[in-house]
């Protein structure tokens, strides 16, 4: 591990909240995006290793907790009938719908399986032909060439009992939503590295541009997050409002062209629901009218499926960084990973799961820089001293 | 699921047109498609995410993120089923 020495080393970490505190004059509201940064911050505290008037708040980067109710009733109609092969990723089988989750579709005799990749979804179809498979396509950017090559090879191969129930999310029209909010708090956002890794960051210049946020694309290891946490606060102490990119060593302006021509041969842009947010336009993918036959919501008639979500849940307004989990009063009693009301503590990488993991549930009393785990970077942590 | 996980690439094939490969994350090696960066070789490193290499990357900083995402229990991914390639009728996971 040779490697790790430079990049986790506290000295490194303690330079750069130092210099976060030479230049901060004022307070500031910073999200990160994407639910692997949201998990790392909490993990290691580096929400209480920052300078007390930097506050992080966490983002709808979560595509598991983004899937609208909605979208888990279809899947579940879907995969309730007898002649249906339901494939999707591990991390969707435990979200509940209006009635029980995928796994409970299971014990009552449905064929629901977990798989690795999209195109396990073609060895399947190919070995039970007599079965309609489908496959719960969900996700960001980062995973739509992985759906798209699957529709595009059921397609192409002409495999007809295969078809996909997309609830594919964009990025950058959700960050739009979060801004144009009249309660918005937020000034400034650490970009998801591994969506643009796809994507590049390009798409990210007029929003930054339009409504004079700093956009730094950061990676989601701790140095990484400080890193983009002082970056962007550079650019509102000084300022400044572009979009900069803290991850060079992985990703550049432009992404991955190949993956980027197949999903948009595959897919077309649409209004999306977001779990806790609604609606929000133009924000997802769906499949393009040659792709009809991969269509699993057009094969299946469940478009008339309509949900409302838990009353009680704030997951919409800790998505925009209104609320944090301990705001919320079902979080930790009523709402817990075992029995999630909503959509932050479906997934691991949803908000209000994190700050469960982490124990921030159990020691409300506590100041939080006691509970976090910032002695893990070797610092001391940041609030009240 | 919304990281991608460095793995080195031991393998490259191609199946049903598609240029695959096997990737070793660790311990285990699992099947990757490589159609998104067909360039690579053998030996290299690559970030994949849901079975797709989306982008190479070196060695120190394959290292580096898949230890980083160890230490944050991302990895269970790499341990869902694997699927087999078999006859109509034959299915097993």
């Amino acid at each position: 591990m040779k490697y790790l020495d430079e990049y986790r080393d506290g000295d490194v970490a303690q330079k750069i909240v130092g210099e976060m505190r030479r230049i901060q004059t004022r307070p500031w509201v910073l999200m990160e995006v994407c639910g692997g940064q949201t998990h790392s911050i909490v993990k290691n505290g580096i929400d209480h290793l920052i300078p007390e008037g930097v506050e992080l708040v966490h983002g709808p980067g979560c595509p598991v907790c983004v899937t609208p109710l909605e979208m888990i009733d279809k899947a579940h109609a879907i995969a309730r009938r007898p002649n249906v092969i339901f494939c999707s990723f591990g991390d969707m089988l435990r979200v509940p719908g209006s009635e029980g989750d995928l796994f409970t579709i299971k014990s009552l005799g449905g064929d629901v399986r977990v798989v690795y990749s999209p195109l396990d979804c073609l060895k399947i179809a190919r070995a039970n032909p007599s079965k309609q498979v489908v496959f719960f396509a969900i996700g960001f950017e980062t995973t739509a060439p992985a759906n798209a090559m699957l529709a595009w090879q059921a397609h192409e191969q002409q495999v007809t009992n295969l078809s996909l129930l997309v609830s594919h999310v964009l990025v950058p029209p959700a960050l739009e939503a979060i801004l144009q909010a009249d309660d918005n708090r937020v000034q400034g956002f650490l970009g998801p590295g591994h969506v643009c890794a796809v994507m590049g960051y390009r798409e990210y210049e007029p929003i930054s541009a339009r409504y004079q946020v700093p956009i730094v694309v950061t990676g989601f290891e701790p140095i990484d997050i400080l890193h983009g946490t002082l970056m962007t606060l550079q650019q509102l102490e000084e300022d400044r409002a572009v979009v900069e990119n803290q991850y060079s060593r992985v990703l550049g302006p432009d992404g991955n062209g190949a993956a980027q021509k197949l999903v948009n041969r595959v897919f077309e842009v649409t209004d999306r629901k977001w779990r806790g947010i609604g609606m929000i336009p133009m924000s997802g993918f769906q499949l393009r009218d040659e792709f009809a036959r991969q269509d699993a919501e057009k094969l299946f008639d469940v478009a008339e499926i309509a949900t409302l979500e838990p009353e009680i849940c704030i997951s919409g307004q800790i998505l925009r960084g209104i609320k944090k989990p301990h705001d919320c009063p079902a979080f930790g009693t009523l709402c817990t990973p075992q029995r999630p009301l909503g959509a932050t503590m479906v997934s691991a990488e949803g908000a209000c799961a994190a700050y469960y993991a982490y124990g921030r549930h159990l020691q409300p009393g506590k100041p939080l820089h006691q509970i976090a785990s910032a002695e893990t970077l070797g610092v001391p942590a940041g609030r009240g001293d | 699921m919304c990281l991608a996980i460095p793995g080195k690439v031991v393998e490259t094939f191609d199946k049903g047109g598609m240029r695959m490969g096997k990737v070793q994350f660790g311990g285990i090696v699992r099947e990757a498609c490589l159609e998104y960066v067909p360039e690579t070789q053998v030996g290299e490193y690559v970030l994949v995410h849901v079975g797709f290499a989306i982008s190479r990357i070196d060695e120190a900083e394959a290292e580096r993120t898949y230890q980083a995402l160890r230490d944050l229990d991302q990895l269970t991914e790499l341990e869902s089923p694997v699927v087999e390639e078999v006859e109509p009728g034959g299915f097993r996971q």
